[in-house]
């Protein structure tokens, strides 16, 4: 595929410029020009009132025999034994797209002493779960975890593969697409298929948000895709469903590159904001470190996790791993509270997608307001001791 | 000790606002800057030469223009740098970026140690790190917010992880990723400046670095993206007035009717 | 205004911007509020090659001079006074090394000093020796391959902080002015010590201490230049670093104007911002013309200087002069325009009047400075009959 300019019908109206949103287009002797940051998305196509540009088809290459490849496949990621609840929404998500394509959903289930919870995954709509149980899986391990899943994937030929986009997701997948050598889309906030091709149309928000962008792997198998936490939604539980449990023997290899020595759970870092569904933030307009304290009140009273912006971390007031944000982590809880938060673009792209904001802010002109399901105008630190006693009330 | 860096060319977050009427975003005149990032691993290349001496090399895939950017790696240290640029290489994903990036990286030499920052808050992905380790063969540590000691062929370093951190013990060659709590980058030198102003960065094509065209850029890459489209508009919004009482009354009570609280 | 500067001295001035906008405004405040020496920054400005800047190559530096070090102290006293004396007070105790210094002493001392490895700074003043430079009591007294200190220098900038110190003592007073020697004397040395840090009015980033010298005894090699030459090292170097003084002036004047409309923009009275009246607006005309008039002397100044020039000592005290008096004139205004909020330690500039002050008082009073300008002038007109 590629864009091209069709000179004779270009009137230099520079609308595509406008609409490129990689700034890949540029005017030359009076014509449009594509530069070579185009990444072929055809918002140009589209934009272009006088068909002047064209995306043109160029010769697939020749598609390997992708009707060999079946089913739905999750990795199913657990910590300390526990299945995460990333995984949960993941099987619920694959069981829709299963269905979708009349295909069976699998789980690959890594980890050691885990085997008893593998009836979990069944419950929540696995068909099969492949269990790799073996000492040498204890921890998490780039090689060890995509070695598993490398060689189980060319085996039994999955059509698509799926993983949170957790610290762990986001690790090992990458390897895994490398070495066979397919497509793997990062961080996607809805997924499709199409149950024809079984393209998977992936959708992702790109420039911290600002704009999304659907990508699919049309010529190579498996489709792999690392999906946000807490935007699909869980398979209720059915104990009744029965499913295959199959062993999957670990060869672990006498010497691994890479190996943890130790895991440390800092007690402040406890709090994963990705998995919180009411966060309550704080920016540099609470102007003190004790002040602080109030939004860490607040997010106690309602149950949820304290975020906060760089500005925030940077004064150190609160450690980095509650930082939201394009530098920090990416959220999008049921509720999230921006406590005396500007709403700079970096922020804004870590949170907006949440489900309801109340912002509260003193300048009616904030930013933060464009986001905001309810706009709170005021100074936080009158707003805040109210609002605490308020939902302390309705909570006794 | 050997380092590459990676680094990439990226619009300044800071300076690219959003047309709210079009939800389009307005890139005129928005500069370009290194990816925070990667600020961060090329801070930490300079302080691991400065214990264990040894070279820097920044290596950068993207347009001549990226060049820049190289330049402003070397004014805060930097050895030498690379700019792998060729128009086959335009369009690329992160698979036919990171095949890219290991051709250049094999064709620089033996190499200790390859950082790069997490990810590019351009595109977010935290892909292309991982990607060029598998190909290169060597290990990938993701998320360092630390490194203990270097010796021996062995690195200790710190992981970031969602619950806390892991110690991991790699052996080296390999490539590691690095957060922000690595470390505070430091400022240009003049005396950096003054190198990179009159340096001619090495510029690289896909011939140069034996890559197969079709491994390469929009051909290579198996993903395609299909469609862009502006975020959904958020639902409701309301900014509410009246005594501040009053206005949390509303909130409260519209986040009772939601069953949020 | 465009002061036609070179591609190299635009760096520089950049760099120096970049240095203070991230690495001294956002700590200040705490530095000004906690009496506390700025070494965070000083390592970013070495680490940035900023001590080398006036520094020959040969030595490690970038091989620069006046004009471009003004540059570098304007930038940063935009910021804060207080850590651009520690930074001016280095260059202050490297002038005796770099102007009078033998070959072996610029090789032992020059490179680190130039890396920002080790501090200096400047020992003349002492209880009863300010203006009257002649007044000086600390003594030096050559016993077979030592010289031995003994008095206390006082006010001295930098001072517990630098590692090399550059001293003038008296090695023989019956000579009046021409019984003064230049030292250098190591931090560590025996019987050198210091007295307690001042507690300031302002530029309180700086480090300001008494020098004590009990019996200290330091190398024949320390001495720099010849024994008598005291005098005149001590005012070739303020010759030399008075310019950067008036640089000092300027940066902190454009520094509250920056400040002061900034806050004007948005102050709004009797329904629109306070820049829309008159009153202020002309206050602010004032400032601004009165730096850019004290930017252009210094500047042209620092050029006549580094044109290798002999005479420097009328034009660079007319530097000094006119940029620091417009210094405290445009601060306070800018104190003025901002009202109550100027007054309060919430904004920056109530400081940077109080920084300010010093510029008059520090490396020769605003009143010695016309004392040597109206004497130079009487000379010449003496030599014109």
């Amino acid at each position: 595929m590629s864009i091209k300019v069709v000179p004779d019908k270009c009137t230099s109206c520079e609308t595509c410029i406008t609409a490129c949103p990689f700034g890949a287009i540029e005017m030359r002797d009076g014509k449009a020009f594509i530069t070579e940051s185009c990444t072929v998305c055809g918002a140009c196509v589209e934009a272009c009132e006088f068909k002047a540009i064209e995306r043109t088809e160029e010769q697939a290459a020749p598609a390997a025999d992708l009707s060999a490849y079946k089913g739905v496949w999750v990795f199913a990621e657990q910590h300390k034994g526990e299945v995460s609840s990333v995984t949960l929404e993941l099987l619920g998500e694959g069981r829709k797209l299963a269905d979708k394509r009349k295909a069976k959903l699998s789980a690959v289930f890594i980890g050691h002493g885990i085997k008893e919870k593998a009836a979990d995954l069944i419950a929540h709509g696995a068909d099969i779960v492949y269990i790799a149980d073996d000492p040498a899986l204890k921890d998490f391990n780039d090689d060890s975890y995509s070695a598993v899943l490398t060689t189980l994937a060319r085996l039994h030929k999955p059509e698509i593969i799926l993983a949170g986009a957790t610290a762990v997701g986001r690790s090992f997948f990458p390897k895994v697409a490398s070495t066979l050598y397919t497509g793997l889309t990062a961080d996607c906030t809805a997924l499709d298929i199409d149950p024809e091709s079984g393209n998977l149309h992936q959708t992702r928000p790109a420039f911290g948000g600002n704009i999304m962008a659907t990508i699919m792997t049309p010529n190579h198998r498996p489709q792999m895709a690392t999906v946000r936490h807490k935007v699909m939604k869980k398979a209720e539980p059915d104990a009744s469903r029965k499913g295959d449990i199959i062993d999957v023997k670990f060869n672990s290899h006498g010497d691994m590159r890479a190996k943890v020595i130790k895991t440390i759970e800092d007690l402040a870092e406890t709090v994963n904001i990705c998995e919180a569904d009411i966060i309550v933030s704080g920016g540099r307009g609470l102007s003190d470190p004790k002040n602080f304290k109030l939004i860490e009140e607040l997010a106690k009273t309602l149950g949820g996790a304290v975020g906060a912006t760089r500005g925030a971390v940077d004064e150190g007031w609160v450690p980095y791993c509650h930082q939201v944000g394009q530098t920090g982590k990416t959220v999008c809880p049921k509720l999230y509270i921006a406590c005396g938060i500007s709403g700079a673009i970096q922020h804004l792209a870590g949170m907006q997608s949440s489900d309801v904001i109340v912002a509260i802010n003193k300048d009616p002109n904030a930013p933060i307001f464009n986001v905001a399901t309810y706009g709170i105008v005021g100074d936080v630190m009158e707003v805040l001791p109210v609002m605490i006693r308020k939902f302390k009330e309705i909570r006794g | 000790m050997n380092i590459i860096v990676l680094i990439k060319q990226v619009p300044d977050a800071s300076e690219v606002k959003i047309n709210r009427e079009t939800n389009t975003l307005i890139r005129d005149g928005v500069p370009s800057i290194i990816n925070p990032f990667d600020m961060y691993a090329i801070e930490e290349a300079l302080r691991l030469r400065e214990q264990h001496g040894g070279k820097v090399t920044v290596l950068t895939m993207g347009p001549p223009q990226a060049a820049e950017a190289l330049k402003e790696a070397v004014s805060l240290g930097a050895d030498e740098a690379v700019l792998l640029s060729d128009r086959a290489f335009a369009g690329a994903d992160t698979w036919a970026t990171s095949f890219t990036l290991s051709k250049g990286i094999k064709k620089i030499g033996s190499f200790d140690l390859v950082i790069s920052g997490k990810q590019a808050i351009d595109g977010d992905t935290a892909q292309v790190g991982p990607e060029t380790a598998d190909m290169l063969g060597v290990p990938f540590v993701a998320y360092v917010r630390k490194i203990e000691k270097v010796e021996n062929n062995r690195m200790t370093a710190e992981r970031m992880m969602d619950e806390g951190y892991d110690v991991v013990e790699t052996s080296l060659p390999a490539l590691i990723t690095v957060v922000k709590e690595i470390n505070e980058p430091r400022l240009p030198s003049l005396k950096g400046k003054m190198k990179a102003k009159s340096l001619k960065v090495t510029s690289w094509t896909a011939q140069d670095i034996g890559a197969d065209v079709n491994l390469c850029g929009l051909k290579g890459s198996p993903t395609k993206v299909v469609k862009i489209f502006p975020p959904a508009p958020r639902g409701n919004r309301e900014i509410l007035s009246g005594t501040i009482e009053q206005q949390i009354d509303q909130v409260v009570k519209n986040l009772k009717e939601q069953t949020l609280i | 205004m465009d002061y036609l500067l070179t591609e190299d001295q635009i760096m520089i001035r950049d760099l120096a911007r970049q240095i203070a906008e991230e690495k001294i405004v956002p700590v200040r405040a705490e530095l000004d509020e906690q009496n506390k020496f700025p070494w965070d920054v000083m390592k970013a400005m070495a680490q940035s090659d900023l001590f080398g800047l006036f520094i020959p190559e040969e030595y490690g530096g970038l091989g620069k001079k006046t004009l471009e070090l003004c540059i570098a102290v304007e930038e940063l006293s935009k910021a804060c006074v207080g850590v651009s004396t520690s930074y001016a007070a280095n260059a202050l105790g490297t002038f005796p090394l770099l102007l009078h210094g033998s070959e072996a002493q610029k090789k032992k001392y020059l490179p680190a000093i130039a890396s920002g490895k080790r501090l200096v700074a400047f020992g003349l003043t002492e209880a009863n020796a300010g203006s009257d430079a002649g007044g000086i009591q600390t003594t030096a007294k050559l016993e077979g391959n030592e010289y031995v200190l003994n008095g206390t220098k006082q006010w001295i900038t930098n001072g517990g902080e630098a590692e090399i110190y550059t001293i003038i003592a008296i090695t023989d007073r019956s000579k009046g002015p021409r019984g003064a020697s230049a030292f250098i004397v190591e931090k560590g040395t025996p019987g050198f010590t210091f007295g307690k840090k001042e507690n300031k009015m302002g530029i309180r980033a700086s480090s300001t201490t008494e020098l004590i010298f009990n019996n200290c005894r330091i190398p024949k090699e320390n001495l720099i230049a010849k024994e008598g030459m005291g005098f005149i090292v001590a005012m070739k170097t303020l010759d030399s670093s008075r310019t950067g003084v008036g640089a000092q002036g300027v940066g902190v004047a454009q520094g509250a104007i920056n400040e002061a409309i900034k806050f004007a923009k948005q102050r709004v009275q009797f329904g629109q911002p306070v820049t829309s009246f008159q009153a202020v607006q002309h206050i602010l005309a004032d400032m601004q013309t009165q730096t850019e008039a004290a930017r252009s002397l210094v500047y042209s100044v620092a050029r006549f200087v580094d044109s290798g020039a002999k005479d420097i000592s009328r034009p660079s005290a007319m530097a000094k002069l006119f940029a620091t008096d417009t210094a405290m004139k445009v601060t306070t205004d800018a104190v003025q325009i901002m009202g109550g909020s100027g007054y309060m330690k919430e904004y920056p500039v109530e400081k940077m009047m109080r920084d300010a002050k010093i510029l008059q008082i520090y490396e020769g009073t605003n009143q010695i400075q016309r004392n040597v300008i109206a004497l130079d002038m009487v000379k010449e007109a003496s030599r014109q009959k």
